[in-house]
């Protein structure tokens, strides 16, 4: 940490302290501006024509219905697109995804045909007007099934595949695991698929594309999480100057992963914008966003953990099948097939641990996006988690007690863990005492066992979560080659007052507020006198965006750094006023004074007006601004401890959460207000994740959930209450000690709803039951175990 | 999402909306909440040549008991049933119905009405009305015509409502002395439609029961009364925990559902057996005063 | 082509002329005939309530009514609810509370809350809940919403009172 703790200033809306939202004042009036509000003149509309089929080839496409339409202007096809080179583009992940059809569909909701229009209702009509002639294939849904020798091939466009392979990835030591296995009283197995869900944030992915002619320079109003990285996309796809290109990510109506990628929606917009010269438009429906933009999860697991008969954990051994769907756009850096995945040993001190991934091609939409997690921990957290929970029941040693026995101690970080990560810190205890005692545990314990005598079905169920955030590290984390640095300008202006540029890019996260709290803490200025802007890539510095809990950890750290450079600039000035050594000074809550005689003083504004006037120190410049690119030297853990308590209705199998206590440990807490906001929103995705959301299909590849009638997301009625608690393990490398937070509770929270229901499934028997949890899944479970409704 | 073009009107008689649908030649379609209507068109689902505003036409939101009936008209909607105090005060399993029928946003524009006109055995309100045997009363051009809501529903989204028909109002019996009803319904979430629901009227005397009818939502291909369960329970008490199991066997037995997202046939006919006893238990505890 | 209808529509207090295709839904007139883009689409099945207005004082989902059925009627949007007397206690009850963070669903969601307070002025958390519930929010939870709700409520029976 550094000397001058932040968290200690006194001026307002320093770290620490919850001032309301800066972003606010436009949103309750409904003056946000979404990329859909963006409306410009001569702007046309885009609709996009999909393949009903999974797997079939394209014999040919007849547009003349659709052109011969009202006000249908122009419907492009894959074979358009291959002129220009743009009927393939690369993903985040190495592979090559068709923005149009060409050879064939591979998955449904595939994109076919772009039909540009002069309005959206012409765009969408024109729609019925497009005759595509298919012969269907044979369709590939099950992963296990497109790993056998004589399934269908789905990439035949990649020259000499000949199986729907992706990747193998393997970490940790397997020998090592083997032998822990080997010497093990205990083995807890447990296959169990993650489902394939949708971040589905309430506005969907979208553009306006608008080419000016004159200038050459194409503006893209883009829902981007990452700006400054789809900039340079877009340069390396579409072949344009980079300088020739701005991408505006307006306000975003939330991302979650979801606004990460390039879809093909974005690449024949910008296409077509060029083409004709207008600005162009294309805004997805929500059933064409949950059919074919960014999935998560769809994790086959398999797991197994090792330990002694009195609970000590040996080992842990875990091989995943990961379906990435037609196309590998899974988002994660680029060197990690399976993301983080090999966190999979938690908070526990496991001598040994192996896992090996491998990730193949089915007929479904592409994806793999990293869903309100650093990529793919939550996968890796659930498994583990779940584990534990088995473990607990197999051995009859509390869970809680169970977790204590095998947590990392205080003193073991910095952590080495056995698939290689070094843990930055953590008190894992600690989080979990706070729960216990949250929750009123004995009593809850006391509770069941009297329901469980009155035959009433009761369960409480546990995750004790460690995350990896803050990629980070370009030494190991990259995307197409670009290191996952962050960054922050900041500039003060001769009254005091000033602009901080960002790199990452607010989705909801309440950036503007919270990030001129850093500075507020560092430089002594109110927060109130920074504005914040991120998003338009011609007015911002470089960054890599916002997701995986990132922000905070890279971001958050060069507002630190890019303020502390400043505030060293007003030390300088501020001794030669007042005529002493810059080592002469304190600072505290925006004010240099002399040491030893504190009526000798400076104020930072005093100091920055200073800047812009003559008489400045030797060799010094004027103005008051800097930037700073921060490279993360080590990824950050946030933690917590996650206790559910359920209730099951034994004749419909019906899941009431009746209690649920979340501590967690971000570090540092900028804006509390905003943190815990940030945790009952994840708390709820989570809900959501382990209680409805699902995205399936049938043997044909039809897809199931494509809309929201379909595609549940949870209201206040079914969202549990949630009980907060918190601890703080500051980041010991990070310049405010800050750890990230927007994800912990969706990575920490659907196993301890699953944990609950096996909890209280436990006296039948009853082990895993896979996410969702609906209702007739725990019906079913009951009534196999022979549970009558009595 | 926008709905392929149509011709719309906006009548401001039952007369001159008959006189609509007749010109629309069976490609018209009555709009009243349009809340299952516009999605339907929003996703290309239906395109009716002619849409028959019926919002303008007064005397239509009657709500309110005459001659021993409940009269509710074509342009009740849900919200009003849901505020009512007479519904309240007098028809349990309407309130319960009215609270639970998609979210309340729907219930403020969808009616009563266009709810059973729609055919969907999904329909909350269809079951309801077959609980309580309502009279529907359509207005054609051979002028008015009444159906028992109990055999109304021909197949999936088809009713015995012609095209050039109007339901103008669903007229259902004031309650017994001695009569408790419940609706009982499994939804996923908010907004959802039942993966079973179960409505159930009972008239008790004493312990006894002497009038029962169950009906059932969303677990065959149409709207079920559920006569045989009922018709077990006549003389038995309102406590015999066998009868109401029985009661609960028989409504199973005559329930069809189909396997999808909310569960399959099993879970569906399982749950339609616990609700029926559930809302048969709710409904007798109300017919004593027992219960709101 | 279907013919176009003559509409007029007062929204905010001001009223409107249009020609429309009868097939517009009233959110489409609101955000793009009528330029007020503060109330939004975030699904094609009436599940989301992103485009909650008040039709003649109801909270009703614009997307699934027809321009032409508002002809004649009083639509209010979140535009509508600052006076010149300042912010409605809704609008700063969400902000107080911290009850948005994307502030997609916000509108609709205050649009919905403001008409829950007039029907009723001091409701439970749990008629709150049951209130909004025609209503998605993917960002908060609920929970700060209706700490929203609770404070417009407050700040509204302290002016009454």
């Amino acid at each position: 940490m550094s000397s001058n703790l932040a968290t200690e200033s006194t001026v307002a809306g320093a770290i620490g302290q919850s001032p309301k939202r800066i972003e606010d004042d436009r949103f309750i009036r409904g003056k946000g501006n979404y990329v859909d509000d963006v409306q410009l003149p001569g702007m046309l509309f885009m609709a996009i024509y999909r393949s009903p089929f999974a797997h079939a080839t394209i014999n040919s496409i007849d547009c003349s219905r659709a052109l011969a339409m009202p006000g249908v202007l122009a419907c492009i096809t894959g074979k358009d697109l291959e002129a220009h080179k743009l009927a393939w583009m690369p993903t985040l992940a190495g592979d090559t995804q068709a923005v149009l059809a060409t050879d064939k569909v591979r998955f449904q909701g595939q994109e076919v045909v772009a039909i540009i229009a002069k309005s959206q209702a012409q765009a969408v009509d024109a729609i019925e007007g497009i005759d595509v002639d298919y012969d269907p294939l044979p369709v590939v849904v099950d992963p296990k099934r497109a790993l056998e020798a004589d399934a269908p091939v789905i990439r035949s466009d990649l020259e000499g595949k000949t199986d729907n392979h992706i990747f193998t990835w393997e970490s940790g030591d397997a020998d090592a695991t083997d032998r822990a296995f080997r010497d093990a009283d205990i083995v807890i197995s447990l296959d169990t698929l993650y489902p394939r869900i949708h971040p589905a944030p309430m506005e969907t992915c979208g553009c306006v594309s608008d080419y000016n002619k004159a200038t050459g320079k194409m503006t893209v109003h883009l829902t981007s999480q990452a700006p400054h990285a789809h900039r340079t996309l877009f340069a390396l796809v579409a072949g344009l100057p980079e300088h020739k290109i701005r991408i505006i990510s307006p306000d975003v109506g939330g991302g979650f992963g979801n606004k990460v990628p390039i879809y093909p929606g974005y690449v024949v917009a910008t296409a077509a914008s060029l083409l004709i010269g207008k600005p162009v438009k294309w805004i997805e429906s929500r059933s064409e966003n949950l059919i074919s933009t960014g999935f998560a999860r769809d994790y086959h697991m398999s797991g197994e953990l090792a330990a002694t008969k009195d609970g000590k954990m040996l080992g842990l051994r875990a091989n995943v099948l990961a379906d990435h769907g037609a196309f590998n756009a899974q988002a994660a850096p680029t060197k990690w097939p399976a993301g983080f995945f090999n966190i999979a040993t938690g908070s526990y001190d496991l001598p040994a641990a192996y896992c090996k991934v491998e990730g193949v091609y089915t007929n479904k939409a592409p994806g793999g996006v990293a869903y309100r997690c650093s990529f793919r921990v939550t996968e890796a957290a659930y498994l583990i988690e779940r584990l534990v929970d088995n473990l607990a029941h197999k051995t009859g040693i509390d869970a809680a007690e169970l977790r204590k026995l095998n947590f990392i101690q205080p003193e073991q970080f910095p952590y080495r863990s056995p698939m290689g990560w070094e843990y930055d810190s953590g008190d894992y205890d600690k989080a979990m005492d706070i729960a216990l005692e949250l929750v009123e545990y004995k009593a809850l314990r006391k509770e069941q066992a009297e329901k469980r005598e009155r035959g009433e079905v009761m369960g409480i169920g546990f995750s004790s979560f460690t995350e990896i955030v803050g990629a980070g590290m370009s030494k190991i984390c990259d995307i197409a080659g670009l290191a996952m640095i962050d960054s922050a300008e900041l500039r003060i202006h001769p009254t005091g007052k000033g602009v901080l540029k960002l790199g990452v890019q607010s989705q909801g996260q309440g950036h503007e507020t919270t990030f001129a709290q850093i500075v507020a803490s560092e430089l002594g200025i109110p927060s109130t006198d920074i504005v914040v802007e991120h998003g338009d890539t011609d007015h911002t510095p470089y960054g890599l965006g916002t997701y995986a809990s990132r922000s905070t950890p890279t971001g958050g750290a060069a507002t630190a750094i890019v303020a502390r450079k400043l505030r060293e600039k007003g030390r300088q000035i501020a001794a030669h006023m007042l005529e002493c050594a810059p080592d002469d000074l304190e600072f505290d809550s925006g004010t240099f004074s002399v040491k030893g005689s504190p009526d000798r003083t400076k104020t930072i504004q005093e100091c920055i007006f200073k800047a812009y006037q003559p008489e400045l120190p030797e060799g010094m410049e004027n103005g008051f601004e800097d930037v700073t690119y921060y490279d993360a030297p080590e990824m950050t853990y946030p933690f917590g401890t996650y206790i559910c308590v359920v209730d099951v209705d034994k004749g419909t199998g019906e899941v009431k959460v009746r209690k649920f206590v979340a501590v967690d440990d971000c570090g540092t807490r900028i804006n509390p207000m905003i943190v815990d906001g940030q945790i009952h929103g994840g708390l709820t995705q989570g809900f959501g994740t382990a209680m409805m959301e699902l995205i399936s299909f049938d043997e044909d590849g039809n897809c199931f959930g494509s809309n929201f009638m379909d595609y549940l997301i949870p209201t206040a009625v079914e969202s549990p209450h949630w009980t907060l608690g918190e601890c703080t393990t500051p980041s010991p490398h990070h310049p405010i000690g800050a750890k990230g937070i927007g994800e912990s509770p969706t990575v920490g929270s659907p196993q301890a709803f699953v944990n609950a229901v096996v909890d209280a499934l436990t006296p039948f028997g009853i082990t895993n039951i896979d996410m969702p949890l609906s209702s007739h899944k725990v019906w079913k479970a009951l009534r196999d175990a022979g549970v009558s409704d009595d | 999402m926008i709905p392929s073009s149509f011709e719309y009107v906006a009548p401001t008689s039952v007369e001159e909306a008959v006189k609509a649908l007749v010109a629309g030649d069976g490609d018209a379609k009555v709009i009243s909440g349009g809340q299952s209507l516009l999605p339907m068109m929003k996703l290309r689902l239906a395109s009716p040549g002619t849409l028959v505003d019926i919002n303008g036409i007064a005397g239509l939101d009657t709500l309110e008991e005459a001659d021993g009936m409940l009269r509710i008209g074509a342009l009740v909607r849900h919200g009003d049933l849901e505020r009512s105090a007479l519904i309240a005060e007098r028809y349990p399993i309407i309130l319960d119905a009215a609270q639970h029928i998609a979210d309340p946003l729907i219930r403020n524009r969808g009616t009563f009405c266009g709810s059973v006109a729609h055919g969907d055995p999904a329909g909350d309100w269809a079951t309801v009305a077959a609980t309580l045997d309502a009279q529907l009363h359509a207005v054609g051009p051979k002028g008015a015509v009444t159906h028992s809501a109990r055999d109304f529903q021909t197949s999936m989204f088809e009713t015995q409502l012609g095209t050039d028909q109007i339901l103008v109002e669903a007229r259902i019996p004031c309650p017994k002395p001695g009569q408790g009803s419940a609706y009982l319904k499994i939804e996923r979430k908010v907004g959802d439609y039942a993966a079973a629901a179960v409505g159930v009227m009972v008239v008790l005397a004493g312990d006894t029961i002497t009038e029962a009818s169950i009906g059932l939502t969303n677990v065959g291909p149409l709207t079920i009364h559920a006569s045989a369960a009922a018709a077990s329970l006549i003389g038995k008490s309102i406590g015999d925990a066998a009868a109401l199991e029985e009661a609960g066997r028989l409504a199973m037995e005559a329930s069809d559902p189909a396997s999808d997202l909310r569960g399959p046939a099993d879970y569906k006919k399982d749950l339609v057996r616990v609700l029926t006893k559930r809302a048969l238990r709710k409904a007798g505890a109300r017919a004593q005063g027992q219960e709101a | 082509m279907s013919s176009k209808a003559q509409i007029t529509v007062t929204l905010n207090g001001e009223e409107h002329e249009a020609l429309i295709e009868p097939r517009t839904l009233l959110v489409q007139l609101i955000r793009e005939t009528l330029h007020e883009t503060g109330t939004h689409i975030g699904c094609d099945t009436s599940s989301c309530g992103a485009c909650t207005v008040l039709l003649d004082g109801r909270p009703v989902k614009s997307c699934t009514i027809l321009a032409v059925q508002a002809n004649g009627r009083q639509v209010k949007t979140v535009e509508g609810l600052e006076t010149a007397d300042g912010l409605h206690p809704v609008q700063q009850g969400f902000k107080e509370e911290h009850g948005l963070q994307c502030g997609y669903c916000t509108p609709g969601m205050m649009m919905t809350s403001v008409a829950l307070l007039e029907e009723n002025p001091d409701p439970s958390e749990d008629e709150i809940r049951k209130a909004i519930s025609g209503n998605l929010c993917r960002c908060t939870g609920y929970v700060n919403i209706i700490k929203a709700v609770q404070y417009a409520a407050k700040q509204q029976q302290g002016v009454g009172a």
